[in-house]
């Protein structure tokens, strides 16, 4: 009954991998046939300046969006512990930004970030700040990627709210009795209890980091100055724009080794801060 | 004890403050778009800001449907979505079943294969499958994006749906089994009905990260009566750049189903996430 299943797993994803991975030691430009050429797209890439430029762009992003988003999840979840009628309208609020699709958001925030007149620059203009260029500026251009990605904190935070519930109410209220104050019974009780949904928000949120596409492609094109050309616009660019299969390859089996590496380095660190209860 | 409770009134109000301020970082773009996507042409950029929009022209939004084929984006996205949505909750709990509930040699290695699928990049799979649906002359029609869900589809959906089933008490299966039931009956008559809950949250995640898919859509749909409405409205930024009351109009169309959608249903969406976040360990 799962064949179906086994089916797409080697028709889709092992095939695939395989596939990738030899076709990076290849030549194909689509219209004619693979030539093999062995490692020299690895060579080549080791010397593309732009590869690098991916490469830390898609790091920068992974290690300041990645913990703003858990935090602004994991304090807004905490604050909307309280015992509220609001609380429910705040959290479809919170949530709007994730089912709204990534290109109608790019769109919004473009609008909403245009140079001179968009509604951001005529709000500072007003206070007597001076407008920025914001997506046509190098140095704001990636910022502005992680903003986005922090305001769609929604669908992390109803997962920590979850989790909070099942905090058990008694313990926090035995540290009260004890003395101890809201930071204390934050950092002793209630976040290792939850760590494990931390863990897992936290690997799911750098696989998707690495996955970083719609926003640049729509809104920068990569752009300005690479600034925004992560890794996996950069294959999408070598693959669709260039032709060059073998090279965009290349490029996805780097991608995989640093997937992967990073993922058993969060599953080894996990060792030190995860608490999982007797299982 | 009065301090305390002032603590209280006063921590109560930081927290709404910082409630409140998030939430005008959502609403006010919003607001934006919909007061933008009402205006004239040439009066979206004023200083100061115009809030009402005067005069305030619905005919954007005609003008949108007349210019590109929107509503046969429309009819595209709910095409697909619909078909992915069916192929996934129907195979897509087939295949969770079996993972769940029934027993075969190597079922729990198979099932950490399918999972470790999860954390795997799509961009590294694009090259190999792009080439392979080429050759199979799918390109340019909805085939590459929906053929997939109807082997089992995403295996976070499987997973969840696995989590599910497997909460099921055996005994009812085993009696089941007793009077002659076949697997696929165990699955039909017995699982399925009692998943209607976890089934809707999948349908409508499925539904939603389909409609909202942009790169599967913008390499595989290539013309412009094939496009979905996530490029379709890419498509309108890349040919009519500066008409932002217009663009404004589209991406308001674009977001306003789901949103409609969400609304009602916001239950299912909600306690689905918060379940996939438990249950993952």
């Amino acid at each position: 009954m799962i064949s179906p299943w086994i089916i797409y797993y080697l028709v889709f994803i092992a095939g695939p991998m395989i596939g990738a991975f030899v076709i990076s030691f290849t030549n194909w430009d689509i219209l004619s046939g693979p030539k093999w050429i062995g490692l020299a797209n690895f060579n080549e890439l080791f010397h593309d300046e732009v590869f690098w430029v991916s490469i830390y762009n898609t790091l920068f992003y992974t290690v300041f969006a990645i913990p703003l988003h858990i935090a602004t999840a994991l304090i807004t979840a905490l604050l909307m512990n309280i015992r509220s009628r609001f609380v429910g309208i705040y959290r479809s609020l919170f949530y709007l930004p994730c089912i709204v699709s990534p290109v109608a958001i790019a769109l919004i925030w473009m609008w909403m970030l245009y140079p001179d007149f968009g509604l951001v620059n005529l709000g500072l203009r007003s206070v007597g700040l001076p407008a920025l260029k914001w997506l046509y500026d190098a140095t704001l251009s990636k910022p502005i990627i992680i903003a986005i990605n922090t305001w769609q904190f929604g669908s992390t935070m109803v997962i920590f709210l979850a989790a909070l519930q099942d905090v058990p109410g008694e313990l926090l209220e035995a540290a009260e009795i004890d003395g101890a104050n809201l930071l204390q019974r934050i950092k002793n009780i209630t976040l290792p209890m939850i760590s494990p949904v931390i863990f897992f928000v936290l690997v799911l949120q750098t696989i998707y980091s690495f996955q970083v596409f719609t926003y640049a492609y729509v809104m920068t094109s990569g752009g300005p100055s690479n600034s925004t050309m992560f890794t996996v616009l950069y294959i999408w660019r070598n693959a669709f724009d260039y032709y060059r299969m073998g090279y965009a390859s290349a490029i996805g089996t780097i991608l995989f080794l640093i997937t992967l590496a990073m993922a058993l380095f969060l599953f080894w660190l996990s060792k030190f801060w995860v608490h999982y209860e007797t299982d | 004890m009065n301090s305390k409770r002032k603590n209280k009134f006063f921590g109560m109000g930081v927290t709404h403050i910082f409630l409140i301020l998030i939430s005008l970082t959502i609403i006010l773009p919003i607001f934006w778009m919909l007061i933008t996507s009402l205006k004239k042409t040439g009066t979206e950029l004023t200083f100061p800001p115009q809030w009402i929009p005067n005069p305030i022209v619905w005919q954007n939004y005609l003008t949108v449907i007349k210019t590109l084929p929107f509503l046969k984006f429309l009819q595209n996205s709910l095409l697909i979505a619909s078909l992915c949505t069916i192929g996934q909750v129907v195979v897509g709990s087939l295949v969770a079943f079996s993972f769940a509930q029934m027993k075969f040699p190597g079922r729990d290695k198979l099932f950490l294969v399918c999972l470790s699928s999860i954390m795997l990049p799509d961009a590294v799979l694009l090259v190999p499958t792009f080439i392979m649906f080429s050759k199979l002359g799918w390109i340019d029609s909805i085939l590459p994006l929906v053929v997939p869900a109807f082997f089992g589809g995403k295996a976070f959906y499987i997973f969840l749906a696995r989590q599910f089933f497997k909460g099921i008490p055996k005994d009812l299966f085993d009696a089941a089994r007793v009077d002659g039931c076949s697997s696929l009956g165990l699955w039909w008559n017995i699982a399925m009905p009692l998943s209607k809950p976890m089934l809707i949250t999948i349908a409508l995640l499925r539904f939603l990260a389909e409609w909202n898919d942009f790169m599967g859509p913008m390499l595989y749909l290539r013309s412009m009566e094939n496009r979905t409405l996530a490029v379709g409205l890419f498509t309108f930024l890349s040919q009519y750049g500066g008409e932002w009351n217009y663009l404004m109009a589209a991406t308001t169309m674009m977001a306003l189903p789901l949103v409609i959608i969400f609304l009602f249903t916001q239950k299912y969406f909600i306690e689905g996430i918060a379940t996939t976040g438990l249950s993952g360990r």
